[in-house]
């Protein structure tokens, strides 16, 4: 699984983050950026489709 | 004049969606409602008062606003009477009032002040605060949860990020006031109050200039922008901006989730026993009770909707409305506390994202973890007492409720 952040998109709401720190990184801006280049480990799925879902601004998109 | 006696619209409104008037009390009171209708009717409402404003109420709608910055500009953000006087880029109170390019970089200024690991910082400070408050309140049998708890809190928080003395809170609700509440009062009253605003400011920020510290008005005093430091305006508009836009927004927001628990026994006993499930139903707070309709101006000429705003026309963004549209949410007039998905809008959506929105969190978290740990059980004690603010921001002023059991 993949999670993709558009950083066209990303306001800096901070949601992902909180959701799955594991998966995303705050710059000092508040824009989100993937984690290692956004493969998501396995067992941390559920938590990756919750971040997507929850992006006020569709930013994340997820991709089997 | 007093909170208590804040002046609302003389004329009563005939029909929301031909002649809405936000600024009526019944607006804030019965504002789902309104909305719900709307949304089923005329999903953009217009009035002719404020010299005409437009009131999308679709999730849809509003969000093809808020970033649409090449038709509707930021250049004022308070529907009123008074026409904005022309100010961009820059705007009265960067960034919120500034459009791109500008706005990016008097918000890039600001934007790591708020970082949730900066803000995070003041969690002990906040808590001691809010557990102080509680202790000042003492053993009574009715609190005011809006008045005597909610109010206070962030007005001492922006305090402490600006390094001005706590005891100036008061003074800080009068700004904000006259800045935000205050828009149907005659126009000598209002510019009386940003008088003293702007003396405020500069008597702290001339001080401050003298004798630089750590704190974020030092920052922006020291800061550049292209090169070369802020204007005073600048300054002055951004320190102003800080002070107001956090304090009745997070006391509102503050107010609304104790209300809601207030009137929701289960969901208090809920959070009582699963202090963890907080983040998750604050966020279901900010969904529903969302505090803040932001506005724009009509840039240019554009059809929304099949609404044809023109050039100088207002348009409020209630973001509140937007949250509870049931094309983007499930049961949307429904409040559940665990709601798992729910990309809700309270802080905005494109470039004007609330950058106070890390610090808002927090604060309401700390707020209502002190809050529920002291006073377990509770209830509204007189729904007749309870009242709502007037005008964009939307919140409860009064909420006398009655400690069922105390920890």
């Amino acid at each position: 699984m993949l999670l993709r952040i558009n950083q066209e998109k990303c306001q800096g709401h901070n949601r992902c983050h909180a959701i799955a720190p594991e998966l995303v990184n705050i710059d000092d801006y508040g824009n989100a950026h993937e984690r290692e280049d956004g493969v998501v480990p396995p067992g941390l799925e559920v938590k990756a489709r919750l971040a997507a879902a929850n992006c006020p601004e569709f930013a994340i998109d997820i991709t089997e | 004049m007093s909170r208590s006696e804040i002046r609302q619209s003389a004329e009563p409104v005939t029909d929301w969606a031909t002649d809405f008037d936000h600024a009526r009390s019944e607006y804030n009171e019965n504002a789902p409602e309104i909305w719900a209708q709307l949304r089923t009717e005329c999903p953009i409402a217009h009035t002719d008062r404020y010299g005409g404003a437009w009131l999308p109420v679709r999730h849809a709608d509003v969000s093809q606003i808020a970033y649409d910055t090449e038709h509707f500009t930021s250049e004022d953000v308070v529907v009123k009477w008074v026409r904005p006087e022309s100010s961009r880029p820059i705007g009265g109170a960067p960034p919120i009032t500034s459009d791109p390019p500008f706005h990016r970089e008097a918000r890039r200024l600001i934007l790591p002040a708020f970082s949730p690991e900066k803000v995070a910082a003041l969690e002990p400070e906040i808590r001691q605060f809010c557990r102080q408050l509680i202790e000042n309140i003492g053993n009574v049998d009715v609190v005011d949860a809006a008045d005597q708890y909610a109010k206070h809190i962030p007005a001492a928080v922006i305090a402490q990020m600006l390094d001005l003395p706590v005891e100036d809170g008061d003074k800080f609700r009068d700004f904000v006031h006259t800045a935000l509440e205050s828009i149907s009062e005659d126009q000598e009253v209002r510019q009386l109050g940003f008088q003293k605003l702007d003396e405020y400011l500069d008597l702290r920020i001339t001080e401050r200039s003298q004798n630089l510290g750590e704190d974020l008005l030092s920052f922006l005093l020291q800061a550049k922008i292209y090169d070369r430091q802020l204007s005073p305006e600048h300054v002055r508009g951004t320190v102003a901006l800080l002070l107001i836009a956090g304090i009745d927004t997070t006391w509102s927001a503050i107010g609304a989730s104790l209300l809601h628990l207030a009137t929701h026994p289960k969901d208090l006993a809920r959070l009582v026993a699963e202090p963890e499930l907080i983040p998750t139903a604050i966020e279901e707070f900010l969904r529903a009770y969302a505090p803040v309709t932001m506005a724009r101006v009509v840039a240019k000429d554009v059809e929304i909707g099949g609404c044809p705003m023109k050039q100088g026309d207002w348009v409020l963004l209630p973001f509140p409305a937007a949250n509870r549209d049931p094309q983007v949410f499930e049961n949307a007039d429904e409040v559940i506390i665990d709601r798992e998905v729910n990309r809700h809008a309270a802080f905005g959506l494109g470039i004007h994202r609330c950058i106070g929105s890390n610090l808002a969190r927090l604060v309401m978290r700390v707020a209502i973890e002190e809050f529920i740990a002291k006073f377990p059980e509770f209830a509204v004690a007189d729904s007749t007492q309870v009242t709502w603010s007037v005008g964009q921001v939307r919140g409860p002023r009064r909420l006398p409720v009655r400690v069922i059991r105390r920890a």
